[in-house]
């Protein structure tokens, strides 16, 4: 038997709150994160609606516990914020010797700062300490650096499924021996440049977003970080700390359909879906929850809504969508979604399907549109789809 | 369990694109900049596909193309790239426009934007609905992708996954790079780059595929033994003690491997690290480099992987590649070692 995955660790902030207690507050009282645009200065100000992280960068870094300077991207503190939270849930600091990685999800990397900087870039070397937030990498080690990790250091990027399949890789390396645990997510802070990108797309939405209604128009972008450290059984073996959930189901899957849009069947969705169901070994009627990626565009959610509904059949699970609630972060989306559905394990609720009022046409069911509390949650799948197709789902299950 | 390289295909400033030749001619540059010799991309892709596809783009789906005919394979178990930048080309599209009140309108460069648009141009274009991945961690990103394919094939020895390097240079970021003290000042002779007493080296890109595979079958070039990164190791003696774990870990030692690969690029600052290196764990070892050949850029491990492949299977080691004529005595085991700013550290290791 394989060996199993532990989860013992979750931090988070997004548009919802600062760390892991006050997001769950405003989950737990309907608080949307979703607002104008106040921290970010963009000429889309006006006609699009987003989840910022509520904290100007200067309180960021106060938040980070790091002096204010020069170099650092709002998607580096961001990072940091929530990767020492999850690392000091579990206690990493208190059982050395172990092989411990990095694996964290970003697409626009430190492009909040360099955009800023990238007339400096081409002209001058006035802003030369902010070339390294060019790429993707800067973020991650400025993470690693501040929470000592150096056995494994990586990065991810496949779009909005980036930080699940961060946890997806965390959990190969543990299962393969190569390391003992995990601090593995995602960050992404908004910037002009994603904004500006999916706005050319059209599939920004100027109200609240509301997937899986029929009237849905498309996304919220949101911003944040979140990560959970994974551990392998012997790692977690007498160290007494707390397991938050077992994640024993993973499948990531290609769509190779089309470069932006999912199919109209949703077979990359499906086939994601059906590789982690397998390897979960639950049978559909098992999972209690789908977290769905649910962005509120068109395309995505009558694909996923129909992948869900070939895969499971008569035993559709209750489902939602919280992007009304932390907008869609993007290559944090991933993470952040996994740690909203440990919550669901953890406290025996279902966050409901924010602004929903009218079923899809095209689909059999509607979301969970109310807090539903004192419900059994044993097994949650929560799905993350990316441009190019790539798609991936998580299983996580309460630990026994 | 043991797995191989049995396929390759690579674009690069070196005739390795449609040729079997060997580096017995090396191309030589006088350039601050190697540019790639491009393949006739319409043998690759679709015409249709390929207007809407920016160069980094082209390069990877031809080579990824190129990689998989070599290896007689025609639907891998898993396609993962590395890619350092992405398509620099357009991301600078975006960051020209992102500061001006008129919003951007075409949505192709923010789309090709995304690193993982080489992976799923490659899966669109065999309709591959497997596992798809890409790694973006400076000189990680391409060793990350072997790390995964290497697991992949663990898990399952019938796995054949598809793996790849790629990046691009472009005018603007060349640049932009320079201002860090990267590249030399002035136009440099790429043969004769370590001959130069200036700081800095000179830029390349390129793209390099391989198709790792559980099983060994008449395409194969060499087994690949394992590959790991290092961030941050600590002194040189504690980056000793990891290399020699790493071998240990294969049953080797240092009196194992026959070649070392180095990164070695001209670059004072960047070289120093090697030579002591060569006067302690790598003492009587003979020594090789290629950056001359590809440049720096941040997955150019993957030339350095096809140069590898290559003398194995080959049973030859160009010349040009030699340092100080330090021949080999045997081809059994080679060992790539590149850094970037002494800050990451990555190994890969091949054998026969």
């Amino acid at each position: 038997m394989p060996g199993r995955i532990f989860v013992t660790g979750l931090g988070i902030i997004s548009g919802i709150g600062n760390n892991l207690e006050e997001n769950l507050d405003s989950l737990l009282r309907s608080k949307s994160g979703i607002d104008k645009l106040y921290y970010l200065q963009s000429p889309l100000r006006d006609s699009i609606l987003v989840s910022e992280v509520k904290s100007t960068t200067e309180e960021l870094f106060q938040r980070a516990g790091i002096p204010v300077q020069e170099g650092y991207s709002r998607n580096s503190l961001l990072g940091i914020i929530a990767a020492t939270e999850a690392a000091g849930l579990a206690q990493l600091k208190s059982f050395p010797g172990l092989r411990t990685g990095l694996i964290s999800g970003t697409t626009v990397g430190g492009m909040d700062e360099c955009e800023k900087h990238y007339q400096d870039f081409l002209t001058n070397d006035n802003a030369n300490i902010y070339i390294d937030t060019y790429d993707c990498a800067d973020s991650t080690e400025k993470i690693a650096d501040s929470l000592g990790i150096n056995d494994y250091i990586t990065t991810i990027s496949t779009a909005c499924s980036s930080a699940s399949n961060a946890i997806l890789l965390g959990a190969r390396m543990i299962r393969n021996g190569k390391l003992d645990r995990v601090v593995a997510g995602g960050t992404e802070s908004l910037t002009r440049f994603h904004l500006n990108g999916f706005n050319a797309l059209k599939i920004l939405d100027s109200d609240p977003c509301k997937p899986f209604d029929q009237n849905r128009k498309g996304i919220n972008l949101g911003e944040g970080a979140a990560y959970l450290v994974i551990e392998s059984e012997d790692s977690v073996r007498s160290s007494g700390k707390k397991i938050y959930a077992e994640l024993i189901g993973w499948g990531n899957s290609c769509e190779a359909f089309h470069q932006t849009a999912s199919s109209p069947d949703g077979t990359g969705a499906f086939l994601a879906m059906e590789k982690a169901l397998e390897m979960s070994g639950l049978k559909p009627g098992e999972i209690d929850y789908i977290n769905a990626h649910g962005t509120g565009t068109d395309n995505n959610d009558i694909a996923e809504g129909r992948a869900i509904e070939r895969l499971f059949g008569p035993h559709l699970p209750r489902i939602s969508s919280t992007k009304p609630f932390t907008g869609h972060t993007t290559s944090a989306a991933g993470s952040t979604e996994a740690i909203l559905s440990i919550l669901c394990i953890q406290h025996q609720l279902i966050w409901p399907n924010l602004n929903f009022s009218e079923q899809m046409h095209d689909l059999n069911f509607s979301p969970v549109t109310k807090l539903m509390r004192d419900v059994r949650v044993n097994a949650v799948m929560t799905n993350s789809f990316g441009f190019g197709g790539n798609d991936t789902s998580l299983i996580f299950k309460k630990y026994e | 369990m043991n797995s191989y390289i049995n396929g390759i295909g690579i674009i690069s400033p070196q005739k390795t694109a449609e040729s079997d030749e060997f580096l017995s001619e090396a191309v030589e540059y006088n350039s601050d900049f190697l540019p790639c010799i491009d393949p006739n991309f319409k043998n690759y892709i679709d015409p249709i596909a390929s207007r809407r596809m920016s160069r980094l783009i082209k390069m990877g789906v031809a080579s990824a193309k190129m990689c998989l005919t070599d290896a007689g394979c025609s639907m891998p178990d898993g396609i993962i790239t590395g890619t350092g930048l992405g398509s620099v080309e357009d991301t600078e599209k975006i960051l020209g426009s992102v500061n001006e009140d008129a919003p951007l309108t075409n949505p192709t460069p923010f789309i090709q934007s995304t690193y993982n648009t080489i992976s799923s141009q490659i899966a669109l274009m065999l309709k591959c609905t497997n596992y798809n991945s890409t790694y973006v961690h400076r000189i990680f990103s391409f060793e990350s992708g072997l790390q995964d394919s290497l697991m992949h094939v663990n898990e399952n020895d019938q796995n054949n996954i598809l793996v790849g390097g790629i990046d691009e240079m472009t005018q603007n970021h060349l640049g932009i790079i320079r201002r860090l003290g990267y590249w030399k000042m002035e136009p440099a002779n790429n043969l004769k780059l370590l001959d130069y007493s200036t700081p800095g080296t000179i830029a390349g890109q390129g793209s390099a595929f391989f198709l790792l595979s559980g099983q060994k079958n008449e395409h194969s070039y060499c087994r690949f033994v394992d590959v790991r990164t290092f961030y941050r190791p600590g002194n040189l003696q504690m980056l000793e003690e990891k290399i020699i774990s790493f071998l240990a870990d294969s049953g080797l030692g240092l009196q194992d491997i026959d070649l070392v690969v180095t990164g070695l690029n001209g670059d004072r600052n960047n070289d120093e690290h090697y030579y002591q290196l060569q006067n302690s764990c790598f003492e009587g070892i003979p020594f090789a480099w290629y950056k001359h050949l590809c440049g720096e850029y941040l997955t150019s491990s993957g030339f350095a992987l096809w140069l590898a492949a290559n003398i194995l299977k080959r049973k030859v080691v160009p010349p040009v590649v030699l340092l100080n004529d330090s021949s080999p005595k045997r081809l059994k085991n080679i060992l790539i070692y590149n850094h970037f700013r002494q800050v990451e550290h990555s190994l890969i290791l091949v054998s026969e």
